[in-house]
């Protein structure tokens, strides 16, 4: 008589752990799709709401060029400072990646400075987000994907102090394999809002 | 201090108002000091709020439907008993009462018991079906279950403090926007939608991993239940068609809370963008909810008609192409926008595409009757009346898919009755039988038979009733949203469709008596074999309830009726050599502090009670943090204490399968008898 | 509100609609029951004007609603056959007929089913094709009639019309001559509402800041109801006009009528009328101030016309 069943013994510790990280990552991306719809969506209202020549003069006259690259540069960097924390990660040195971390939160906080200062100016000469409808599609693209800049560094700060207490145990290199798409993906996202928003509006 | 909230957001405008938030105040309280007369708090506490057991988190989602679907049954009866009377009178109900009635009808009904009862069915029965222990991410389902249950309360919220919203289900701007509708309504509406949405796409993505990763040895896709099959295609829309809602709740709530410019009629605001926007999310909507359903009558048409599916391959990949062209036709939703001619004949054709595989579908499922045995469950009975039905609205679907006549018939009665005749057999017939099919595994015993066919009579009559003149009306005209009228030659139909909606309470009763019956006679009808209906899928393999980790050992699948497949071959039942420890994860609060929390953000947004507002995000994300540093989330079974468990199972079915020895087959394709014991 | 019940026996011109509007608001009870039993008399034009189409437009809409359900017959009779036929039949207690427990897939029977549907959505998508393209609402009938230029202003909740051709407007009252083309250009001061006389046509929605385009046609002399299709706040219910077909002579003596009136539609008067206000009762206004369509889209500062449509052309 055959046996239906799978009699295996508890899985042992390590399978669990490789198993359930392969299932965490899995949704992680499956939100990371999810994530890019929502940008998607924003991006499209953008384009609709910037069709017009009032909104492509708005934009001439507000966005520099200069400004703009220095964030690019900031989140660029992190980018590969972050790259070089998972690095760090794989070799086990603890020291290198809280430095990498360390850095990566440095770069993208001056982002988000150099992105509220842009904000802050726009609304100083009467360009904030209840002006049109194009100010209130750039405000939305651009301040969600800042929000999320936002969030990732409160994340990398809760990482950094789990290194710190549990060490680089299999569940916090997980949790920071799932930071490390979220950043990157941020970037993704800051190549189009570039592309789409910046450029067009400076050229 | 509390921001707009002040006395005057009491319902004192009217005594139907007041009324209702007296029936809801005092449910509370009735449903409060019953839980602590009864000393159940504890019990309740640590056994059902706080589990992350998908059995239970399931029950916890059907609960809730089933309190809203009450909720939404109240407006719509409301409604009907309005227009019976309001002929060249203004009725019961002022314009400002009766459009909030609408507004929650349709809201409740989609997000707060469609919604929740679908993925309440998910939750109980995909993981068995799969033959898994749990879900991908069981923390993770709790928090969605408290979410959904935070939106709907939101919803309640808004019945005794302040107005809900007067903008319809869909909200449509700039009458949603704040120039016209400057009061809290629509905001209660955005953050209830919001608040649950969320919890919706994290359900979404939870199923999507639990049925792409945890399924048992030798099931590959081709071999899942056509209800899983369901469930992955309504999880993957729900992750990728909620982000959708998502943004345009923001973006409306950004209009009227902060005086952007998305959707009002002036500074560039364009609401034909919402009309987009929203129903790029709302038709893959439709299927989301429908799909599940088409998965339960699958399975149920097979079960009853002691058979196996007919065309399984052709069911697969109609539900798959289903929902991809979901993705492809929501503009039909707005053919009179004015779009050119090529826009809208492009999107009815895609509309129509859709009618092919569903009719593939209803072909199959009338297939799989033919040359079976076919038993009139109950079950069987909400099938059998899904089919005729929903074919008439599949008919009026494809109608309004021509432009043409869709210019004719949009916004009237007749686009009610449409999408009503789709969604009540399509999806509420569905939901009810799969209610009836699995509530012995959820229970351990079985639900009454009478009962049950008579709420299935007065439901489908009533539902014939009340929305069959509704067509008619439609292409007298008569638009939708009414609160009064002066064409005398409509009342008759509205009291004929008010008579309808009385049967279908009558139907509600009958599930309400059935229950009561069927609780005071469980000891008669306990399915002790953890199979009634000679099930063909594996969780009819577990016990009825289920232990909490569902099967002690995994099933290998050698078929797509998996667990038929093992009653053929004599091995469902076979005793195994040894047990195993097993991992489960652990209850938490966290799951209703998040839900708690979440209510309270939305309260505070609400009322822009901004201090209350950041209060509650903070605590929000505390909660979550503090989840994040416990690595330590499960407990360990010992083996021998699983063995005791499947050791009384074991006893138990021997004794109502009247076989000392069931390691021997159980004989194919009879169904046992029922109340087994 | 009794009045376009009681008018609709009637083929009586504007003043009197306004004098029989005075009358029935007096009557009251009266009134309503009067109105009812002129419907029930069977004198009634507000009863199924989907079955019972009054111009071209709602009669090719009517046909091809009539076609499509004959067609989809082809799919919804065997389903209602074979479900009563199936259960009846294989019923568990009917042990004489056959079982098949196993029988699970027929490439054949596979086929038809895939391609009757199929086929007969392709028929459809064909119908669907030809008849969205000659049932644009934006299209011109094709007539040698030379049509009636209408503007339509959607306010809450009532409805404006300007004769741009005879310099005059009206409120909830669009009287135009039969076997003409009724060229409407129509747009919101509101919400979106949606534009719609059952027995002659399909509905358009009106959004502010832009114009949509309708082409309706009455074959005959006759009295319809027109109303807002989308809900748009408390007055909805109560928003509906009379849309009244005439001979061209009475359309004319019609037209002198209104020039007659006193009242003019100058910016004043138009804030005035914007205004939201329930139960409107029909106006006429002599003059119209110029361009004041154009600069009740203008004022939104959209600057550009329908997006969808414009796109396309």
């Amino acid at each position: 008589m055959t046996i239906d069943a799978v009699i295996a013994s508890a899985p042992s510790a390590s399978e669990a752990i490789a198993e359930s990280h392969e299932r965490k990552a899995f949704g992680f991306w499956l939100y990371l799709m999810s994530d890019a719809i929502i940008f998607a969506l924003l991006f499209a209202t953008y384009v609709v709401m910037s069709a017009d020549a009032e909104g492509r003069q708005t934009a001439r006259s507000l966005f520099s060029l200069s400004h703009v690259s220095g964030e690019t540069l900031l989140l660029l960097c992190s980018s590969l400072t972050f790259g070089f924390a998972a690095l760090a990660m794989h070799s086990v040195k603890r020291g290198a990646v809280l430095w990498w971390l360390l850095v990566t939160f440095a770069l993208g906080l001056g982002f988000l400075a150099m992105e509220i200062i842009e904000f802050r100016g726009m609304a100083q000469v009467g360009a904030g987000p209840d002006r049109s409808g194009f100010l209130s599609a750039f405000f939305a693209l651009v301040g969600t994907h800042g929000l999320h800049v936002a969030f990732g560094l409160v994340w990398i700060l809760i990482l950094a102090s789990q290194v710190i207490i549990k060490g680089l145990t299999p569940p916090v290199t997980s949790r920071l394999f799932r930071l490390g798409l979220f950043w990157h993906f941020l970037d993704i996202v800051w190549v189009g809002i570039f592309s789409v928003v910046y450029l067009p509006g400076l050229l | 201090m509390f921001g707009k909230l002040t006395i005057d957001a009491l319902p004192f405008y009217s005594w139907v108002a007041m009324g209702g938030a007296l029936v809801t105040v005092g449910g509370v309280l009735a449903v409060t000091f019953a839980v602590t007369w009864f000393g159940w708090w504890r019990y309740l506490w640590s056994e059902w709020l706080t589990s992350v057991d998908h059995k239970r988190i399931g029950v916890m989602y059907i609960v809730l439907a089933l309190v809203m679907l009450l909720r939404g049954f109240v407006d719509a009866i409301m409604m009907r008993a309005q227009q019976a009377i309001a002929l060249n009178s203004e009725g019961y109900l002022p314009p400002g009462h009766f459009d909030q009635i609408f507004s929650s009808h349709g809201t409740i009904m989609i997000f707060f018991m469609a919604m929740p009862f679908l993925t309440g069915l998910i939750n109980i029965v995909v993981p068995q079906q799969i033959g898994a222990r749990d879900v991908a991410f069981p923390f993770m389902n709790s928090v969605s279950l408290w979410l959904t249950a935070a939106g709907a309360a939101l919803v309640m919220v808004s019945l005794v403090i302040g107005k809900f919203s007067t903008a319809g289900w869909s909200g449509y701007p700039p009458y949603s926007g704040v120039q016209y509708n400057p009061g809290v309504g629509v905001d209660y509406w955005l953050w209830a939608l919001l608040i649950s949405g969320i919890g919706t796409t994290l359900a979404g993505i939870n199923f999507t991993v639990t049925i792409f990763k945890l399924r048992a040895p030798g099931m590959n896709l081709m071999r899942m239940p056509l209800f899983t099959w369901t469930a992955l295609c309504s999880s993957i829309l729900m992750t990728f068609a909620f982000p959708a809602l998502t943004v345009v709740c923001a973006l409306l709530w950004l209009d009227r809370t902060f005086g952007m410019h998305f959707f009002t009629n002036d500074s560039g605001g364009n609401m034909m963008n919402y009309a987009n926007l929203f129903w790029i999310w709302g038709h893959p909507e439709v299927y989301i909810l429908i799909l599940p359903a088409f998965g339960i009558f699958s399975e149920v048409v097979a079960t009853f008609s002691a058979k196996r599916l007919f065309g399984y391959t052709s069911l697969v990949y109609a539900t798959a192409s289903i929902a991809v062209l979901s993705f492809t036709v929501w503009l039909h939703h707005f053919f009179t926008m004015g779009a050119s001619p090529n826009v809208n004949a492009f999107f009815g054709i895609a509309t129509m595409i859709i009618a092919v595989p569903t009719g593939v579908k209803v072909f199959d499922w009338l297939l799989t009757m033919y040359r079976g045995r076919i038993t009139f469950h109950p079950s069987m009975m909400w099938t059998l009346g899904f089919i005729v039905t929903f074919v008439i609205g599949g008919m009026t679907g494809v109608l309004l898919a021509l432009p043409p006549v869709n210019y004719m018939v949009h916004n009237t009665t007749f686009l009610v009755a449409h999408f009503h005749n789709m969604l009540i057999p399509g999806a509420l017939f569905g939901y009810f039988a799969g209610y009836m099919y699995w509530f012995p595994k959820a229970f351990g015993f079985t639900l009454d038979e009478r009962w049950g066919a008579r709420s299935f009579w007065c439901w489908l009559i009533g539902f014939y009733l009340a929305f069959m003149p509704l067509y008619i009306l439609g292409l007298m005209g008569m638009p939708r949203r009414l609160e009064h009228y002066n064409v005398a030659l409509w009342q008759p139909y509205l009291i004929v469709a008010a008579l309808g909606a009385l049967l279908i309470l009558l139907g509600i009763v009958c599930q309400g008596v059935q229950l009561v019956v069927s609780i005071r006679q469980r000891q008669e009808r306990l399915d002790l074999t953890g199979d009634p209906w000679n099930g063909r899928t594996l969780e009819w393999l577990t016990s009825s309830p289920p232990p909490p980790y569902n099967f002690a050992l995994l099933p290998i699948v050698r078929e797509i009726d998996a667990f038929e497949d093992m009653k053929k071959r004599g091995v469902a039942y076979q005793k195994p050599p040894r047990y195993h420890d097993i991992h489960i994860p652990r209850n938490t609060d966290t799951g209703v502090a998040v839900g708690a929390f979440a209510f309270l953000l939305g309260f505070a947004v609400v009322w822009q009670i901004w201090w209350l507002v950041i209060a509650a995000a903070v605590a929000l994300w505390a909660v979550i943090i503090a989840r994040s540093f416990e690595d330590d989330t499960e407990y360990r079974l010992p083996a021998d204490e699983v063995q005791e468990i499947e050791r009384q199972h074991r006893q138990a079915m021997a004794g109502a399968l009247r076989r000392p020895d069931v390691d021997a087959p159980v004989p194919s394709n009879q169904p046992l008898p029922e109340g087994l014991a | 509100m009794i009045n376009v019940s009681l008018l609709q026996c009637e083929s009586s011109n504007g003043m009197d609609v306004i004098v029989k509007q005075a009358v029935a608001r007096r009557s009251g009870r009266a009134a309503i029951a009067f109105g009812a039993a002129l419907l029930v008399s069977g004198c009634d034009l507000t009863g199924i004007p989907f079955l019972d189409p009054k111009g071209p437009i709602a009669q090719h809409e009517h046909n091809l609603l009539v076609i499509a359900s004959l067609v989809m017959l082809i799919v919804i009779i065997p389903v209602f056959l074979m479900t009563f036929l199936f259960a009846w039949r294989y019923r568990a207690s009917n042990t004489s007929a056959r079982y098949t427990p196993d029988w699970s897939f027929s490439a054949i029977i596979d086929g038809v089913i895939w391609l009757v549907p199929a086929v007969i959505v392709v028929a459809l998508g064909a119908l669907l094709w030809s008849s969205t393209h000659g049932l644009d609402p934006y299209k011109r009938i094709d007539t040698s009639v030379r049509p009636l230029d209408v503007e339509v202003v959607a306010q809450d909740w009532k409805w404006l019309f300007i004769y741009p051709e005879h310099g005059i407007a009206t409120v909830n009252q669009l009287v135009f001559p039969s076997q003409r083309p009724l060229a409407l250009r129509l747009t919101s001061d509101t919400v979106m509402n949606s534009f719609f006389i059952p027995p002659l046509g399909g509905q358009i929605y009106v959004m502010a800041g832009m114009q949509t385009r309708l082409h309706l046609l009455a074959d005959a002399p006759g009295q319809f109801m027109g109303r807002n299709a989308q809900y748009s706040g408390s007055g909805f219910s109560n928003q509906h006009f009379q849309a009244i077909a005439e001979q061209p002579e009475a359309f004319e003596a019609w037209v002198s009528r209104v020039k007659q009136s006193s009242k003019r539609l100058d910016a004043d008067a138009y804030r005035a009328l914007a205004v939201p206000s329930s139960r409107h009762p029909v106006t006429y206004y002599s003059t119209v101030e110029p361009n004041l369509f154009d600069n009740i889209i203008a004022k939104y500062g959209h600057g550009h016309a329908h997006a969808g449509h414009a796109a396309a052309k």
